[in-house]
């Protein structure tokens, strides 16, 4: 049996108590690693209480994310690389980007025995769009053509000028969305959009039956699928505590389950479920507590797995601090980047749990490019840095009169690496450097949000679904809904646009990753790392992994 | 006597009025707006967060939002929290599993603490004694989260003797190892209370005459020792139950208790008013009723206490 780095620190009293109840350490687990695969039996993986009824058009967090995935199933779904095959869609035709023609199998079911046509999708889509129905992720329908009307808000503003905007749709459907017939999705987008289709197998893109149109609270506590597992029974979701999932047995798509069902346990805090994973007391989880990060490999060994996720960080430069504007301002954010030692902090802080960056978006996407014009920017060279700031500051001169802060919030084991960070900057620039730390996130993202922030700031960004294009638009594009610093190039818009337009993917693909030359060009953000998700499983089961986002693939875990 | 428990009631009302207004208005001046937090980088559309923060009244001024809590609270009307579960419902679940573990906890500590205590201090100065005194000040010295840790891992994963979270089954045997871990540092803070007072007693007029009298040892340390040595140690118990129900958020964090603990560390985390308030007042209530059972308790163990002057 071994330990993790606290359970280390109290090894002594550990031993201590152990020779007061006179027992050695022989343990009961390592034993049964020969038994077959049970494609009956349940497991159990580590979750948190979902902060929404569990609709796929409002879910948008990860542990109400998780169960909404396992229950339903849309026109295509993602496999363990990212790569979306069809599922509930026959075919998807478009020959010029804008129009598509989707094709529904027909004869598939919600477990309730209500059929699954194209008015189901276009009804379900449709709700999620409009804004009366207060869905979170309505938003993903902005692409197609009507999206505007329904979703239109009225905004006015206080006495004490806070704008505060209230749902006025225009429409009640969306103008760009029609069932031909039973089997047949029309949809017309307001531009082409190459890459449109890949977002189908995102959860707010699922069909919901017509029992969560009326109601979706109450539909959301016992929700009722499509897709590789069902709720075990009614009131399967008991608050604080557990959701259980059983196989669905009347399913036949592409994420068949090897196991008998899910019981997700919660946990407010993933130390307890580390340990509960040691006891073999829960199967798998993919939150490791932050001490645990160099223990998990030799406390799980051969019994964990850390592969790439579509998730990357980076430190943003606002363009409103004047050191940072004009010309000497590019030189400055070119040798701040000079001066990350990225390469060292992945290894000794994050212990491999990251890769570091060589663009904007992640390596697990279909069109990652790691040789983009520009991106040796992102090398530590301590010289380089050391010319550039030189040559900005014979340009204008560094006002020093405040450090330079790095605003994150402090939990989340984030202070380690920034504090690694500004010692750079120090170290290598000459300049003062220094975390500027908020006790929750709520504070900093205020701040981004107002635009008040006086120095740097962490940013990350998790894909929805597997493009290129959902790295870039919402978090560069000029107001973008995440682009909270507020960064606007024409040219870069222009790329994204031309991208999305493109005839095949390939090209699109080309297009944004010229786009991306235009980032480095500008460097409003600096890209420091690729997340690797770590996860380990207990002895009950043989093995699992991580799909391309980093949520486990519950369905393909064999218990034994 | 009636009048006494009437007075002591009443002055809940201020102290309930005080506690309610001072935690709201922490949360409230807490920076950060707590319905954009909610959603992490992926901000939902505008016009949703607006409806959020209509419902949670945030967009209203301090004393309206608070009026509007008051006038809900005693309309029984709690509302919902942040993930839309009623507010009154997730209490009734959490309660119970606290008040289960800190009774449970409080057993514990009062047993084996009065057995220990009362050895010790008829032994004062023996080995016995000596050993107890030592090995109470390293469960004293020992901080609760240690304590949980190293039980956590020896008796749930080495020995395997207790599952090592209580999750969703909390039952009496499973809320054995956290009730153990919470209830150890009082257990020998209400140790070292019994030995002292015991010791102390044993000298006293009223025992001598008693054994004079021929009356049986077990008879003088139940009947004349141990009730005139209770009264400080119920007085340490009965404060302590109110604060094992509302310390336990170290102790229900490591064990996973879906507990008030957990709950209230949650709330905090996400900044929602209601909830916490609606907590620590119930804990605010808890602390006063015990400590006016404990007030009461005395004049059983001591006749000479009167309550109406």
């Amino acid at each position: 049996m071994r330990f993790s780095r606290t359970s280390k620190a109290l090894g002594v009293a550990a031993i201590i108590a152990l020779a007061v109840t006179g027992c050695g350490g022989g343990s009961g687990s390592n034993t049964n690693s020969s038994a077959a695969a049970d494609p009956n039996k349940v497991i159990t993986a580590y979750s948190n209480e979902p902060q929404h009824p569990l609709l796929p058009a409002n879910t948008n967090e990860v542990y109400g994310g998780r169960v909404v995935e396992l229950l339903f199933e849309g026109l295509r779904a993602y496999d363990a690389s990212g790569k979306p095959v069809n599922a509930l869609a026959e075919s998807i035709d478009t020959t010029d980007s804008q129009n598509w023609t989707i094709k529904v199998k027909s004869g598939a079911k919600f477990t309730n025995g209500e059929e699954i046509t194209a008015k189901t999708f276009v009804d379900s889509w449709n709700f999620a769009a409009l804004s009366t129905n207060l869905q979170n992720n309505g938003f993903f329908f902005e692409s197609i053509e009507g999206y505007a009307d329904v979703s239109a808000v009225n905004e006015t503003t206080g006495a004490d000028g806070k704008k505060t905007s209230t749902p006025a749709p225009k429409a009640q459907t969306m103008s760009g969305l029609a069932a031909k017939d039973d089997q047949t999705i029309t949809v017309k987008l307001s531009q082409p959009e190459a890459d449109w289709s890949l977002r189908l197998g995102y959860s707010a893109f699922y069909p919901l039956p017509s029992a969560a149109l009326k109601d979706p609270k109450t539909f959301g506590e016992n929700p009722v699928g499509n897709g590789p597992y069902k709720f075990a029974k009614e009131g399967s979701w008991v608050h604080d505590q557990s959701i259980s999932l059983v196989k669905s047995p009347d399913y036949n798509g592409p994420r068949a389950a090897k196991n008998g069902g899910v019981t997700f346990k919660f946990y407010t805090d993933p130390g307890p479920a580390y340990t509960d994973l040691q006891a073999d007391n829960l199967d798998v989880t993919d939150v490791l507590p932050s001490n645990a990060l160099k223990t998990y490999t030799t406390d799980f060994q051969d019994r964990n797995s850390t592969k790439p996720v579509a998730n990357n960080s980076t430190l943003n430069i606002p363009g409103y601090n004047p050191n940072f504007q004009g010309e000497a301002g590019k030189l400055r954010r070119q040798a701040l980047s000079h001066a990350i030692n990225r390469e060292e902090i992945t290894k000794v802080i994050f212990n491999g749990t990251r890769t570091p960056a060589t663009e904007f978006t992640a390596p697990v996407l279909d069109g990652y490019n790691d040789k983009i014009p520009g991106n040796d920017v992102l090398k530590f060279d301590v010289q380089k840095a050391k010319d550039l700031w030189a040559q900005a500051e014979k340009i204008k001169p560094y006002d020093a009169s405040k450090p330079l802060q790095i605003a994150s919030n402090t939990d989340g084991g984030n202070k380690e690496w920034i504090d690694a960070v500004a010692n750079g900057f120090k170290n290598n620039l000459g300049i003062q450097a220094e975390i500027q730390p908020f006790a929750k996130f709520a504070e900093v993202l205020d701040l981004r949000k107002s635009q008040s922030l006086p120095g740097l700031t962490r940013s990350g960004w998790q894909g929805d679904y597997p493009s290129l294009y959902n790295f870039l638009g919402p978090v560069w594009a000029t107001n973008a809904s995440s682009n909270y610093e507020k960064y606007s190039n024409p040219e870069f818009d222009k790329l994204l646009k031309e991208g999305l337009a493109a005839k095949t993917p390939e090209d699109a693909n080309t297009k944004f990753n010229k786009a991306q030359e235009i980032l480095f060009q500008d460097l409003p953000g600096l890209p420091l790392w690729y997340l690797n998700r770590p996860i380990v499983w207990s002895n009950n089961v043989v093995k699992a992994e991580t799909g391309w986002n980093g949520g486990i693939l519950y369905y393909n875990i064999e218990a034994k | 006597m009636v009048r006494y428990i009437l007075r002591r009631l009443l002055q809940v009302i201020p102290v309930f009025l005080g506690t309610t207004l001072l935690v709201y208005y922490m949360v409230f001046a807490l920076p950060g707006d707590p319905i954009a937090a909610l959603f992490g980088d992926r901000q939902p559309p505008q016009s949703v967060i607006d409806a959020l923060r209509n419902q949670y009244n945030l967009d209203q001024p301090f004393w309206v939002q608070y009026g509007i809590f008051l006038k809900n609270l005693f309309t029984f009307n709690l509302g919902v929290d942040f993930t839309q579960q009623p507010i009154a419902a997730s209490l009734a679940r959490a309660f119970p599993v606290t008040a289960m573990l800190a009774v449970e906890a409080l057993i514990i500590q009062a047993v084996f603490g009065i057995a220990f205590g009362v050895f010790a201090g008829l032994r004062k100065g023996k080995l016995f004694d000596s050993t107890v005194l030592v090995a109470s000040l390293v469960v004293i010295a020992v901080p609760t989260f240690v304590l949980g840790f190293v039980f956590q891992l020896v008796f749930g994963v080495q020995l395997g003797w207790a599952k090592p979270t209580v999750g969703a089954n909390a039952d009496w045997g499973n809320l054995i190892l956290p009730a153990v871990v919470l209830g150890l540092v009082s257990f020998a803070y209400v140790l070292r209370l019994t030995r002292a007072s015991v010791s102390e007693n044993m000298n006293a007029d009223y025992v001598r005459t008693a054994t004079a009298k021929g009356l049986s040892r077990p008879r003088v340390v139940m009947a004349h020792i141990l009730r005139n040595s209770l009264i400080p140690v119920v007085t340490y118990l009965g404060a302590n139950l109110g604060g094992l129900m509302g310390g336990a958020i170290v102790t229900e964090g490591i064990f996973n208790v879906p507990g008030v603990g957990n709950k209230l560390f949650q709330a905090i985390q996400r900044s929602e008013g209601p909830t916490i308030v609606v907590i620590v007042s119930v804990l605010v209530l808890v602390f006063v009723v015990t400590n006016l059972l404990v007030d009461l308790l005395y004049a059983w163990l001591d006749p000479r206490i009167r309550y109406d002057q």
